[in-house]
């Protein structure tokens, strides 16, 4: 198409032609095949691991190293399937949704309002770490409350479409809207107590004192479906990308904890009846820095023996959640008493949470 | 010929080091004089109105954020 100088082709509108609407009749087809070979593939991917492990490999039914591998067969593939559909999903999901259209909605908010709609937003907004500290600094110099910004930088990382998708892959739907509901109130929570200890002197002063910019251009550009779809195959390139060897790892020590650890072998430190596994757990997860991909065969492998579900989700919500990377880069513009009093708050609403669970479930 | 004043911005993540090289291989198949200046302040960063890196800019206008595209296709923004 001949581009005169300057012209932006997304501009361009031609009128919807016939040969458009046939192409969007075959991809609509197309995308109906491919679920459905999706989905036939999935349903097959059990029965699949059994031969593997039991035909193939000859390993004796019952025995550690069959369980070990039937185990890792399946749940390789059938993991990296889910991820890749769901992160595409998100990613289209996300292309609705900006930090600058974030932050014009958050500005000027009255604080628990300003909360709750702030972990929302940090479900679906697309946020990466490296863009933390501008982001940070555009949401705290344009009016948005310190404390409704922490609730958005909380929920962010903590409550993703992986560790989601994951979870609901081997525990079920209930157990995902359990992280993903426990995870908001949490954000909401920490959110709302640093906006009441009013610690805006604990910002960085030069970050107060940066006029950001107004809403760049090029960040609110309208888009196409087609534009949506290119973020949705890039978030899977990406993130798929990068993050598969973490998830066959995840899976293969989840494998060997599942095929070789006797039952019930975590009940005496990781169970209900040990009151102090849960700090334990929230003292070793703060730390670590994991993405949702790797740690969550692992908490399957430890719930299957006998650890318990508050001790196990408080685990993964700290590693997941806070981390050592994420505060070093916060350092920038938070002095150290600001994020002490971030990662315990945040360390003391997981470790509620756990409690709450191990004695209610 | 034309010149195009192109700056990455962002930490100096990977993904900010690819847009760079991308961009700066952009410009030089359009055949333009061209800069690839970093910004990696986060207060510049910031002061620009961008919120989302790495952010292509290019002669002083945001045109990208928050996504690393191939060099081809960013030849479309720098042209």
């Amino acid at each position: 198409m001949a581009r005169l100088g300057g012209c932006n082709p997304r501009r361009d509108r031609r009128e919807p032609s016939v040969s458009h609407h046939h192409r969007r009749a075959l991809y609509a087809v197309a995308a109906l095949l491919g679920a459905a070979a999706w989905w036939l593939v999935y349903r097959s991917l059990e029965p699949f691991g059994q031969w593997l492990a039991y035909r193939i490999l000859g390993l004796g039914r019952g025995g550690r190293a069959g369980s070990a591998v039937a185990f890792f067969a399946f749940e390789a593939p059938k993991v990296l399937m889910l991820l890749a559909v769901v992160v595409f999903g998100v990613g289209v999901v996300r292309s609705f949704f900006t930090p600058e259209r974030t932050r014009a909605i958050l500005a000027g908010r009255r604080e628990s309002v300003g909360n709750v709609l702030a972990a929302l937003l940090g479900v679906v907004t697309p946020f990466c770490s490296c863009s933390a500290v501008p982001l940070f600094i555009g949401f705290v110099t344009t009016g948005v409350p310190l404390g409704v910004t922490f609730s958005f930088l909380i929920a962010a990382p903590m409550i993703n479409e992986i560790a989601l998708v994951l979870l609901f892959g081997l525990f079920g739907w209930k157990v995902a809207l359990l992280y993903a509901g426990t995870g908001l109130v949490i954000a909401i929570a920490a959110g709302w107590v640093i906006g009441r200890l009013k610690l805006e002197r604990w910002v960085e002063p030069w970050v107060y004192a940066t006029a950001s910019g107004p809403a760049a251009a090029g960040a609110d550009a309208p888009l196409t479906w087609g534009d949506r779809a290119a973020f949705g195959r890039e978030a899977v390139k990406d993130i798929v990308g990068k993050v598969w060897p973490y998830v066959l790892a995840g899976i293969a020590v989840g494998a060997a904890i599942h095929g070789y650890v006797p039952q019930d072998f975590m009940a005496s430190f990781m169970g209900k009846g040990a009151w102090w596994s849960v700090p334990l757990a929230v003292l070793i997860g703060v730390p670590m820095y994991s993405n949702a991909a790797g740690i969550i065969p692992i908490v399957q492998a430890l719930l299957e023996k006998g650890a318990a579900l508050g001790t196990v989700l408080a685990f993964m919500m700290s590693v997941i959640g806070l981390s050592l990377p994420e505060t070093i880069i916060l350092r920038k513009v938070l002095t150290v008493p600001l994020i002490a009093t971030f990662v315990g708050v945040v360390a003391a609403g997981i470790l509620v949470v756990g409690y709450v669970f191990n004695l209610v479930l | 010929m034309e010149s195009r004043l192109i700056e990455i911005l962002g930490p100096g993540c990977a993904k900010c080091e690819m847009l760079a090289k991308h961009a700066e291989q952009a410009a030089q198949e359009l055949g333009f004089d061209y800069a690839v200046i970093k910004v990696k302040d986060p207060a510049a960063i910031a002061r620009r109105g961008v919120m989302q890196t790495p952010a292509l800019v290019v002669d002083g206008q945001v045109k990208l954020q928050g996504r690393v595209l191939s060099a081809e296709k960013l030849k479309e923004f720098i042209a």
